[in-house]
């Protein structure tokens, strides 16, 4: 169990947040406009980094807000956390 | 490659167990094979053993960065089974179920297959309804599969509690019979054992670290041990296949997540099947140690830390000890993760990658060790021919282009 930093309520335990996969990933601006190919690497393919990963993460039995944290997915150490349309942080792990 | 019988096991006690020979070899390994199978798992074990014994390819390496069954096939649950919902799944489990029924004397050596009885309990309506559907599609397939009341259910398994007013009541359960559990690390020896005795090289200790890749076709590895090349390459690699694959440029729809189990203290034999709750994510069985083995349901953060979520193992023990409450007087001894990788649509990808030549066997999720036979099976003769074989076939990597997703997450919402 780690412990998360929410932005807006502080170190709360893990268990009331849930993650929601990789931040970052842009809906294609016109999707009529791409191949199956770009679709299904935008609906399906990951990173899936061994290292850093930039995921959501929401605080669904606290606040219920949404915000984006930088992990080591090696160590799980959390290395930042920040708001939904930030920049991603540079971190190292 | 001495047999082993009751006779040789007579002959060793006279000298003290002490002149067995070593299973396999720990060769150094050449320049350039025919085909190298990267990852020492049963997978990749099995993968390589097909290769050597269907097909006649001996020519072969498996690339180990640790040592073999290191990974999830000494992390699993033990649990097999083939009751799946859609067609191409339960040809799959269902051909490596058949496998398993003859393992044993197929590799001359005991794997300890036990086909005592996979339950998979119904809580609700809803539950019940599904697994009804579930048992008769899986009887059109030809695969045994029957319904059990809460009355047979007590039966089968009298340490569950079936009374009407506990948290999670049992309405009924469905049964394969010919389901049960095997162990875990003889999978990976016999089928080293059996690959090594026909001639393939198993390399440990051999971590690739790169590809060698000419003009969009793959040419050979590099690795911690050197510079192996060959024109055909299988990765088999679980949790690492996305890692793999950003080596060799291309992208995966997998995410690595860890995915618990847990061991209790040892008691008197209690429970004779596997059971498994799909609606409270618990699956729980009782080794030949008499330890329960339990299985937890899987984080949902990207991980490849190999260890699990403490809230995950406190919401596992919760459900647990209300379908078993002879469990709460009970200890855990120890507990671990490995990590599995997860598809959107919860199937496996088996066959051709975007660069020619480099074949991937991967996603097998929180499902992949029942499936080692006929999962190494058709991954050896989609390598041999080149081509994915009917078996492999609908499991392609492109169906997340075309849209042919074979759906068991939404289809069955069960347990893998």
């Amino acid at each position: 169990m780690f412990l998360i930093e929410c932005p807006w309520c502080g170190p709360r335990s893990q268990t009331e947040f849930h993650c929601h996969g990789e931040a970052h990933i842009a809906r294609p601006k016109y999707p009529d406009a791409v191949s199956d190919a770009e679709w299904a690497d935008y609906v399906f393919n990951r990173s899936n980094t061994k290292g850093v990963i930039y995921e959501r993460w929401v605080h669904n039995h606290g606040c219920r807000r949404w915000f984006n944290v930088a992990r080591d997915t090696v160590s799980d150490r959390i290395l930042a956390v920040y708001r939904v349309g930030g920049k991603r942080p540079e971190v190292t792990p | 490659m001495p047999g082993y019988s009751a006779f040789t096991l007579v002959r060793n006690a006279l000298s003290y167990h002490e002149n067995w020979q070593r299973a396999w070899r720990s060769p150094e390994p050449r320049p350039e094979y025919d085909i190298l199978v990267i990852g020492g798992g049963g997978h990749g074990l099995a993968t390589a053993y097909y290769l050597a014994r269907e097909h006649g390819i001996n020519n072969v390496a498996v690339l180990e960065k640790g040592w073999i069954g290191g990974g999830n096939t000494g992390r699993n649950t033990t649990i097999v089974r083939s009751n799946y919902l859609w067609d191409e799944s339960a040809a799959i489990y269902e051909h490596s179920l058949k496998l398993w029924e003859g393992l044993s004397q197929e590799l001359n050596f005991n794997v300890m297959f036990s086909q005592r009885g996979v339950m998979n309990l119904a809580h609700n309506l809803h539950d019940w309804r599904e697994l009804n559907r579930r048992v008769h599609a899986i009887r059109l397939n030809g695969i045994d599969s029957e319904i059990l009341n809460a009355r047979q259910v007590k039966e089968e398994a009298p340490i569950l509690n079936v009374s009407r007013d506990s948290r999670y009541p049992i309405i009924g359960a469905s049964m394969q019979r010919r389901g049960g559990t095997a162990r875990h690390d003889a999978v990976a020896w016999g089928y080293a054992r059996g690959a090594d005795a026909r001639g393939v090289d198993i390399i440990q200790n051999c971590e690739v670290t790169g590809f060698v890749i000419d003009n969009g076709k793959v040419a050979g590895v590099e690795t911690t041990r050197g510079r192996i090349k060959a024109g055909r390459i299988g990765v088999v690699v679980a949790g690492h296949s996305s890692v793999l694959a950003e080596m060799a440029g291309f992208r995966m729809p997998v995410e690595s997540n860890p995915l618990q189990a847990l061991v209790s203290d040892p008691i008197k034999p209690v429970l004779d099947c596997v059971v498994m709750s799909s609606a409270v994510h618990v699956y729980v069985s009782q080794s030949d140690r008499g330890e329960f083995v339990i299985g937890a349901g899987s984080d949902a953060h990207v991980s490849y830390s190999q260890r699990g979520s403490f809230d995950i193992i406190e919401g596992i023990m919760g459900a647990l000890c209300e379908l078993v409450p002879m469990v709460s007087r009970m200890k855990l001894m120890r507990q671990w993760g490995g990590i599995v990788d997860v598809t959107p649509d919860r199937s496996p990808i088996i066959g051709k990658t975007p660069v020619e030549g480099l074949f991937i066997n991967c996603a097998w999720g929180t499902g992949g060790f029942k499936s080692t036979p006929g999962s190494g099976h058709a991954f050896a003769a989609t390598l041999a021919a080149g081509e994915p074989n009917d078996m492999a076939g609908p499991f392609t990597l492109d169906r997340f282009r075309t849209g042919f997703l074979i759906d068991e997450a939404g289809a069955a919402a069960v347990a893998h």
